[in-house]
């Protein structure tokens, strides 16, 4: 994985300094809390409802053993011994002291990491496929191209005081396990008929209160002029997206207002402009980049054979390992989706647990899924069952990526100052209530996304089923969403109607999994009867 | 009103700016003043005669204008470029980047906050309109 060198250490040990700066003179008073509040938030740190909440960026989601140390001893010695992995694949901490943030970043840069740019009006953290390096599915591994955005972006000084925030995903894969299509821009690097490397740009999809799929504005930019169409996407945007009112000024809003073709002969203007400027990096940065990601040493000939005579173990390899392109690997997934649990939350133990075990089973590299689990990319399959053992002693061993209980819900009205609803007590009642009647396994892949509010951080918009919490006139309410995906074949769910009760949208979910269980043909998920029969029958079966 | 910074050594402009659209139908004004919602390719036909381009910030969080600054200096303006309005010493280094060679805050800076702003970045990680040279390529000398 990647490793600073000089320069990218001296970034980092910059910018605590700065943050320390910038922090005593809020405390001298010559910092106003409107001042000062962009500069906390563009080092991650949000003012919540009861405490601060830091977000600390692990770029493209993947960290090492000893960064993942380094993540559970912040949460003993400044949190309350605990982190939440979010959907963006960082950590945040929920009960943090504004006086020891910077003691937190200093923490941080001694392993190589960082809170720049989690939050605030700017280019955010850039997140990727967290199978990257590990499928077969790849026409090469997304990261370099993510590192080499997140240095262009970080400090970028003309995109740090954009519209509104700015989400950047890049995979290379027809597989998209990175909602790439549901961000400002998505990026999916290609190969084309000559053989040659490129990307392809998504621009202006989002979720929000106006959920947008974004549309290709081009399908093949040369990779040594990534950066350079990149900055083009980027200016076009901070000189047209809407200012006058918050809710208008994502980049999504400028694509469908302007339209993707004004958007795009615009960006295709600057950018040809740009490219006199000379603004892209040396390609070397980029091969240099690349040897960083290169595939650790697999074993060759390594067994192909798990040994399933252990039933428990047999449910979770079917149902969290997945295929990895070298023979006698798989790639494991840690669910941090206890029934009942706290989707996303880790406690110290078990991150220091999670770290250990990348090293010992998967070449010290640890993944963050943005469905808020764990990956370790690279495990030997004689190695599963021992892996196994001590994930399930740890209360890690779960079987159920990708499952009902397998929920993305945001932090909601426990944290969350933004929020009107609680989403996580949803998420415990639901999984309970599966675990109990025993449908889980036998109902397959089904995304359930829950969020608290209308800015959907919990991916409502995009869940096979979503949940969005809602005040009702002072009580919470809950309103159900059937149809979205965040993958491929992204789509954006549909309301069924009426909302319901704390109580009532467990049942409801329960009805829609029976309706799907009556109407399902051979092999269909939950998704594709739903495209098959449409919403009728659902809506039926719920206000009938 | 605080004092102007200036980072040239030459005389600065002694009239006061005019609006874009003035100044386009204007053939003897030197100094112009850039709003938000200006176009500013509408000046680069015009920058033989402009000494002085104020770029207004009525709010710091108004991240215009350090595109506008980035485009006049991409289009060969070697006039002064000055921020005016709700500036603020965190942001000194990045408008300095982006072509900035003065600025008029409405709140008087603290200079040692100044000096402390321009010496924050022992180096930086892009191409833009100043002459630092990127990370990047001096990694790849």
């Amino acid at each position: 994985m990647y490793k600073y060198d000089q320069y990218d250490q001296a970034m980092v040990d910059a910018r605590v300094e700065e943050f320390r700066d910038q922090a005593r003179r809020r405390l001298e008073g010559k910092l106003t809390e409107d001042q000062f509040k962009p500069l906390r938030l563009m080092n991650g740190l949000y003012l919540q409802l009861h405490a601060y909440m830091l977000r600390v960026a692990i770029p493209y989601g993947t960290l090492n053993s000893q960064q993942m140390h380094a993540l559970a001893d912040i949460a003993d010695k400044y949190d309350r011994g605990y982190g939440h992995f979010t959907t963006r694949q960082n950590i945040q901490y929920n009960w943090i002291k504004l006086e020891d943030a910077g003691d937190i970043l200093a923490d941080l840069a001694k392993v190589e990491m960082h809170a720049i740019q989690t939050s605030g009006n700017c280019i955010r953290n850039i997140s990727s496929d967290h199978f990257a390096g590990a499928t077969a599915d790849e026409v090469v591994d997304p990261r370099p191209y993510a590192e080499l955005l997140r240095q262009w972006s970080s400090f970028h000084p003309e995109f740090s005081y954009l519209p509104r925030k700015f989400k950047i995903a890049v995979i290379a894969s027809d597989t998209d396990r990175a909602a790439m299509r549901l961000h400002d821009i998505g990026i999916q690097i290609v190969e084309n008929d000559a053989g040659e490397l490129g990307a392809a740009f998504y621009v202006g999809g989002g979720m929000g209160r106006t959920p947008m799929i974004a549309p290709c504005i081009n399908p093949f930019v040369p990779l040594d002029r990534l950066v350079t169409y990149a900055e083009a996407c980027l200016r076009v945007y901070n000189r047209y997206g809407r200012r006058d009112n918050k809710y208008k000024a994502r980049i999504k809003i400028l694509v469908h207002e302007m339209g993707a073709e004004e958007y795009t002969r615009q960006v295709e203007a600057e950018y040809a402009h740009l490219l006199e400027e000379g603004v892209e990096p040396p390609f070397a940065e980029l091969e240099r980049i690349r040897t960083y990601f290169e595939d650790p040493l697999f074993e060759a000939g390594a067994g192909d054979e798990i040994d399933r005579s252990d039933p428990d173990f047999a449910v979770w390899v079917d149902r969290n390992t997945v295929a990895h392109k070298e023979t006698g690997y798989v790639s494991a997934v840690i669910s941090l989706k206890p029934v009942g649990g706290i989707p996303g939350d880790a406690t110290a133990e078990q991150m220091r647990l999670m770290a250990d075990l990348a090293k010992d089973y998967s070449f010290d590299e640890l993944r963050v899924m943005h469905t808020q689990n764990i990956v370790l990319p690279h495990v030997r399959k004689a190695d599963l069952h021992a892996l196994w053992t001590a994930l399930d002693e740890a209360g890690l061993g779960s079987p159920n990526l990708d499952t009902v209980e397998d929920i993305i819900a945001c932090p909601g009205l426990d944290y969350c100052s933004l929020a009107n609803a609680r989403s996580i007590p949803i998420a415990q009642r639901i999984s309970e209530r599966f675990a109990a009647n025993g449908k889980t396994g036998t109902l397959g892949e089904l995304k359930l996304k829950i969020s608290g509010c209308i800015n959907a951080c919990g991916h409502h918009h995009a869940g096979h089923i979503g949940i969005l919490g809602v005040d009702r006139k002072g009580v919470e309410n809950y309103q159900l969403l059937l149809g979205g995906s965040e993958a491929q074949d992204a789509s954006l769910a549909k309301i069924t109607g009426p909302g319901f009760s704390e109580d009532g949208i467990v049942d409801a979910v329960e009805t829609v999994t029976t309706v799907f269980e009556r109407e399902r043909q051979d092999g269909e998920r939950f998704l594709d009867t739903y495209r098959r029969i449409g919403m009728n029958p659902f809506k039926e079966a719920l206000y009938g | 009103m605080a004092e102007t910074l200036r980072y040239r050594d030459d005389q600065p402009v002694d009239h006061p700016a005019v609006t874009v659209d003035a100044f386009v139908d204007q053939s003897n004004a030197q100094a112009v003043r850039i709003e938000p919602g200006d176009d500013t390719r509408e000046l680069l036909p015009h920058l033989q005669r402009l000494a002085l381009v104020e770029v207004n910030f009525p709010a710091f969080g108004d991240g215009r204008g350090y595109s506008s600054a980035r485009m006049l200096r991409e289009a060969g303006y070697e006039g002064e470029l000055r921020a005016v309005g709700d500036v603020l010493v965190d942001q000194l280094a990045y408008m300095r980047r982006c072509g900035f060679d003065a600025f008029e805050p409405d709140q008087q800076f603290d200079m040692d906050d100044v000096k402390a702003a321009f010496e924050r970045w022992p180096e930086v990680y892009q191409n833009a309109a100043d002459d630092r040279t990127p990370i990047w390529t001096k990694r790849h000398p």
